[in-house]
């Protein structure tokens, strides 16, 4: 150390008081007993740099690093009239952190001698948190920056399984952004294969595909863009037989079916399960978006009782749809999936966003839950409610 | 006069129109009017007293069912929505 840092840290040592690692630890013993929100209780913050604070720390500790010090503190700790006890690795440069911090008006400042290296000597419990990986804080730094999402948004999402019904208009964007944010788990069922009329909208699949099954053309395509994602996928139909079997499995449902039939057997199941379900459709230019929430917001069924007759209802296959249409639909999808991930914002549960491409228009109307609904008001029976298969124009696909 | 808003697959009975006005004071009414220009509507909307169960009316972006459903009242400056479900996912 040269003759300018020992100065320093004379100085330093002079104006700010310390605490051995047993008197913080006998603190902190103190205030978990009696309770938070005591004005004397300590507030510990660990000045290290990052891979140290990953390696352990002290649980309970604020994570401000040296460099940041001046920066970040007051938000970190706006009273600053609370006790603040700062630890380093070995002492050092928590006292000079200490300086400064009493520098900008700390009034109660105290250093921990020895720092975490002693803390951990003297047996005390530390923790030491989940990483991302370098890698992983690199492709994901974009959410990592925004502070309501940040590492442990992160995780959620890396933690989180999203079932999509269908890889086809409403799925592939869908898929394509939930794939890139890192959701760990994404389930795809779709029965179909890639058919070169799908190419002007289902972007999760190309003209090298054509002829393979949607499900896997999809997981390649997903797994290319984002390693971390495991995709499992279902070649069949979603039916009685198998509806609650396969979305127990999973978080939140991602509605991108064609059909009435599928549409009110996932609703009822997801009831059953307590699954939520992002609903999305699309009819040429315009489309709709909403999130049945079970007892929280209406259901698929409180909206439409009945299905209409299939004049009034055409498919894509049908009637057209412009090519975007369920990539704007199947986006807002996507938002909404994550909003409910994450406990973020406020879902579209009992709110049908509709998006009218030619206006360029978004209204929204209010949706209830119909009290005397079949499927989730009183006197429910969710188990044994029509489908309309036979009602409807096509013959149910998944 | 009230304003219809028409979903894209109703325009087809409209004239394809996507907006309309309409005389009445309340939703039976309104609906009414509409009828007399527009029959084929009525095929759609409603073929006996009550309206079809596929379809969503709102007035001023509430669903009219939670309102007082043809009895609802609509002034001059409201918007009535006529929704049913749409299929297209894919």
């Amino acid at each position: 150390m040269g003759d300018a840092s020992r100065e320093i840290l004379r100085r330093a040592r002079q104006q700010v008081p310390e605490w051995s690692p047993a008197q913080v630890q006998e603190h902190l013993a103190r205030q978990k007993e009696a309770g938070s929100g005591n004005q004397e209780d300590i507030v510990l913050v660990d000045v290290r740099e990052k891979h140290e604070w990953n390696e352990g720390h002290i649980p309970g500790a604020v994570h401000v690093p040296r460099g940041f010090l001046e920066l970040q503190i007051e938000e970190a700790i706006p009273d600053k009239s609370k006790p603040v006890v700062l630890y380093c690795a070995g002492g050092v440069r928590s006292l000079i952190a200490g300086r400064t911090l009493q520098q900008m008006g700390y009034e109660n400042v105290i250093s921990m001698a020895g720092g975490f290296g002693q803390w951990k000597n003297s047996g005390y419990n530390f923790v030491q948190p989940r990483t991302l990986s370098d890698a992983q804080t690199r492709r994901y730094s974009r959410h990592l920056l925004i502070p309501e999402v940040g590492e442990a948004g992160q995780f959620k999402l890396l933690d989180s399984r999203v079932l999509l019904i269908g890889a086809g208009g409403l799925g592939s964007p869908a898929a394509y952004y939930l794939a890139a944010a890192g959701v760990g788990t994404l389930g795809i069922i779709d029965a179909d294969v890639v058919d070169d009329s799908n190419l002007q909208r289902q972007i999760l699949h190309n003209t090298e595909r054509i002829g393979q099954y949607k499900a896997e053309s999809a997981r390649e395509t997903l797994k290319a863009l984002n390693p971390d994602v495991n995709v499992i996928t279902y070649i069949e139909r979603l039916d009685e037989s198998n509806v609650r079997r396969i979305i127990a499995d999973y978080d939140v449902i991602l509605d991108g079916t064609d059909n009435f039939p599928t549409r009110y057997l996932l609703n009822d199941a997801a009831i059953i399960e307590n699954k939520p379900v992002v609903h999305g459709s699309v009819f040429r230019f315009e489309g709709q978006v909403t999130v049945f929430k079970p007892y929280d917001g209406p259901c698929y069924r409180c909206l439409y009782p009945e299905p209409p007759p299939p004049a009034l209802a055409p498919s894509c296959a049908e009637a057209g749809v412009l090519g975007v249409l369920p990539g704007v639909i199947g986006l807002l999808q996507a938002v909404e999936t994550i909003k409910l991930l994450l406990n973020l914002g406020d879902p579209l549960v009992g709110r049908l966003l509709t998006y009218d491409g030619l206006a360029g228009e978004f209204t929204e109307l209010r949706l209830f839950r119909d009290p005397k609904c079949p499927a989730c008001g009183e006197n429910a029976h969710p188990e044994d409610l029509p489908t309309y298969e036979e009602v409807c124009a096509l013959p149910a696909r998944s | 006069m009230a304003t219809v808003r028409l979903a894209p697959i109703l325009r087809s009975y409209a004239g394809n129109s996507k907006q309309v006005t309409a005389q009445g004071s309340t939703l039976a009414q309104v609906l009414s009017d509409l009828y007399q220009r527009y029959p084929a509507l009525k095929e759609q909307l409603q073929q006996g007293e009550e309206l079809s169960r596929y379809i969503n009316v709102y007035v001023n972006d509430q669903d009219v069912r939670y309102l007082q459903k043809l009895d609802t009242p609509v002034g001059p400056n409201d918007t009535v929505i006529l929704l049913p479900a749409m299929a297209g996912g894919r």
